[in-house]
């Protein structure tokens, strides 16, 4: 697996040795903070925290940018090295902004037989962006191809955000979705 | 913030003849109902917890006991027989007491596999009861459910799920009154594939990276948290209620010996009716494609089938009609392993499915090891180029000598999961990879699988 180094939340890249100004570093709310310590408590190593103090992050800040990275390093006491490497393992954890609505298309093999890999080419042509390329210049949406969302009898499928599925997609269907995602009808990212 | 699912489940989970005798229905009681996951629907309509009650007055070896008398084996990929494993794990002794776990599977991502998401929509309290009843028999202290991140919707009514059970005295402080103490903890996965094999979710529950360990040691001895740890698969563990229910020696009559019992098919591809078909293992292939599940969606001949799971060698015809069990799968030269059943008509390209296929495991290899990270990326590579049109006849006979390089070296069984395709269409369907070198275009007129934007 290998995924782009996180950027910074800076405007340009960082010289060597530069750091962030203060005011420009994430931090969680105490809450967010509690959240994650009432977590670690329930396993019986506070490391075992690490993924769901990054769902947390990504809830709270959009995405995981490396600032990101170190505050759950910091709520948890842990090896700032130890979270970019779980961070940068996993690919739910979005290292760059995405749009308000992430439309996640199935294109394995279950889907592309009836028509995924067609799908997500109409996705991206009515969204006007790419698999992975950021979110579109109005902010709404962002795609990505992703692998079987185990929906394989229902294909194709994609999953908007973190919902419930949408399964035998066509281009009507795809059509709907989006207006509904407009009307606000879909949890916005990170909501 | 809860959200349960309100839309409409478009998935088919019964076939003409389900719930009879003949076609027992054990793992998808309610399925497409959206208010059967309750605690409520399940004590009233689903015998729920009654399994739990009296496993919990019988001696937790005892247990062990009933599940290895049912003969169920793993439905999560390997096959290995349940009640076995759970025995590998240490007991107390005098000198030495244990801290044991017992862990689920959810992470379900294997292509074609749709069936453990199912259980945790509409039965979710009797894949607890299971974890429960699991727990029970081998004296764990704590339960992990590791659920992929996907299925954020499904972590949401599992943990109200628990919740409920907490307050019915089903699981939390003294449980029955038994003065044993359990609880489930529900870990969410992050998007891994890798994370499914065992070892590998070990070290995600742990907060590391998703790499497979060596093994040994192997879990009994050394799993999650340096402890003693079993992992089964949502359908091996929802099945002990039933098994505990109708007795181990009852549910070994279902099915065929050494391959007892029902399991969840997921039927997807070119099918007409796809869906979710619980079914009495050994069924043959043919049978449960055309006349329980009607045959080809496209009006086209059905090509070539994956019996268990992208990872399992794919058939073609003259294997179409293998008792769909894990014993004769295997002897007829592919694997049961996940139960996913991908149908593919003769309009399908197999170059293309065939390196769909294979970018997923390059994708997902976690790169630990040299044959399965190189490998995977070179047969990616070569076939992408016969896909494109620049392939040459040197390159089939390269792909057929990447494969023996991979699988039996690598440290968890990824490596031999992607050979498996590779090796099977290639030895199956070698005249559509030649004409693909010859011709610089497929053979066959299907949809395009591979979508022309983007990629990982
Ligand atoms: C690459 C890979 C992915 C796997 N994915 C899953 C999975 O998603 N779900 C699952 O239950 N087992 C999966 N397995 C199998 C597990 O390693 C393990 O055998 C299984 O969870 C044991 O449960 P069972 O004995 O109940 O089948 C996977 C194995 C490998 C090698
Ligand atoms: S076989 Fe592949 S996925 Fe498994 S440990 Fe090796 S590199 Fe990782
Ligand atoms: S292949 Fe698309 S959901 Fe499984």
């Amino acid at each position: 697996m290998n995924h782009p180094l996180p950027p910074e939340t800076a405007d340009h890249a960082l010289a060597t040795g530069e750091r962030l100004p203060k005011s420009e570093r994430v931090d969680f709310s105490p809450e967010a903070i509690a959240e994650i310590q009432a977590i670690a408590a329930k396993y019986p190593d506070k490391l075992a925290a690490t993924l769901p103090a990054l769902h947390i992050a990504q809830r709270e800040f959009g995405f995981v940018s490396l600032d990101a990275m170190k505050a759950v390093a910091r709520a948890l006491s842990i090896p700032e090295g130890h979270v970019f490497g779980v961070a940068s393992f996993y690919t739910m954890y979005q290292k760059k902004p995405v749009g308000k609505f992430h439309l996640q298309v199935c294109t394995n093999i279950c889907c592309a037989l009836n028509g995924g890999a067609e799908f997500l080419e109409k996705v991206c042509e009515k969204t006007g962006c790419t698999p992975g390329g950021g979110p579109s210049p109005d902010g709404l949406w962002s795609v990505e191809e992703a692998e079987c969302l185990a929906s394989c009898g229902s294909a194709p499928c994609m999953q908007v955000n973190a919902d419930v599925y949408d399964e035998y997609l066509d281009d009507a269907k795809l059509k709907g979705i989006l207006e509904s995602c407009e009307r606000g009808e879909y949890r916005a990212w990170a909501e | 913030m809860a959200t349960f699912r309100t839309k409409h489940d478009p998935q088919r989970y019964t076939f003409e003849g389900f719930g009879s005798d003949k076609y027992p229905n054990l793992m998808l009681r309610g399925a497409g109902h959206l208010d059967n996951w309750t605690l409520d629907v399940y004590e009233q309509q689903h015998e729920g917890y009654v399994a739990l009650k009296k496993a919990l007055k019988m001696e937790p070896v005892a247990v062990t006991e009933e599940v290895k008398t049912s003969g169920i084996r793993g439905r999560g990929g390997a096959g290995f027989p349940a009640g076995l494993k759970w025995s590998f794990m240490p007991k107390d002794t005098p000198e030495r007491k244990f801290t044991r776990y017992v862990v689920c599977n959810a992470d379900e991502g294997e292509p074609g596999t749709f069936k453990d998401r199912a259980i945790m929509e509409y039965n979710p309290h009797q894949l607890i009861e299971g974890v429960i009843i699991s727990a029970w028999a081998m004296q764990c202290q704590l339960g992990f459910i590791y659920v992929r991140g996907e299925f954020l919707w499904l972590i949401e009514k599992l943990e109200h799920a628990l919740q409920e059970a907490r307050n019915a005295g089903y699981l939390g402080k003294d449980i029955q009154g038994t003065g044993w103490d359990f609880d489930i903890l529900v870990h969410r996965g992050a998007g891994a594939y890798i994370c499914g094999e065992e070892t590998a979710l070990l070290n995600s529950l742990e907060g590391r990276r998703g790499e497979p360990r060596v093994k040994p040691p192997f879990p009994a001895a050394k799993g999650a948290f340096g402890q003693p740890t079993t992992i089964n698969n949502v359908e091996t563990l929802a099945a002990v209620p039933p098994i505990l229910r109708m007795g181990g020696a009852e549910y070994a009559k279902i099915g065929r010996p050494k391959n007892t019992g029902t399991r969840v098919f997921c039927l997807s591809g070119h099918i007409k009716r796809p869906g979710l078909y619980e079914l009495p293992l050994g069924l043959p292939l043919d049978f449960i494609m055309n006349d329980l599940a009607g045959g080809s969606s496209t009006g086209k001949k059905i090509k070539a089938i994956i019996p268990g799971g992208a990872s399992a060698p794919a058939f073609s015809e003259k294997e179409f009609s293998t008792p769909m069990d894990f014993d004769s799968v295997r002897d007829a030269g592919s694997m049961a392993g996940s139960g996913g059943v991908i149908f593919m008509d003769e309009d399908t390209c197999m170059v293309q499915a065939c390196l769909r296929l294979i970018r997923f495991y390059a994708h997902e290899s976690c790169g630990q090891c040299t044959p399965c990270r190189e490998g995977c990326n070179w047969m990616e590579m070569i076939l992408h180029r016969i896909e494109h049109g620049q392939g040459r006849m040197e390159d089939l006979d390269l792909l057929a000598s990447i494969t023996p390089n991979i699988a039996g070296k690598t440290l968890c069984a990824l490596g031999d999961a992607a050979c498996g395709p590779m090796d099977s269409m290639l030895q199956k369907f070698r005249p559509e990879f030649e004409h693909h070198i010859t011709h610089k275009a497929c053979m066959v007129n299907g949809h395009h699988l591979l979508a022309k934007v983007g990629g990982h």
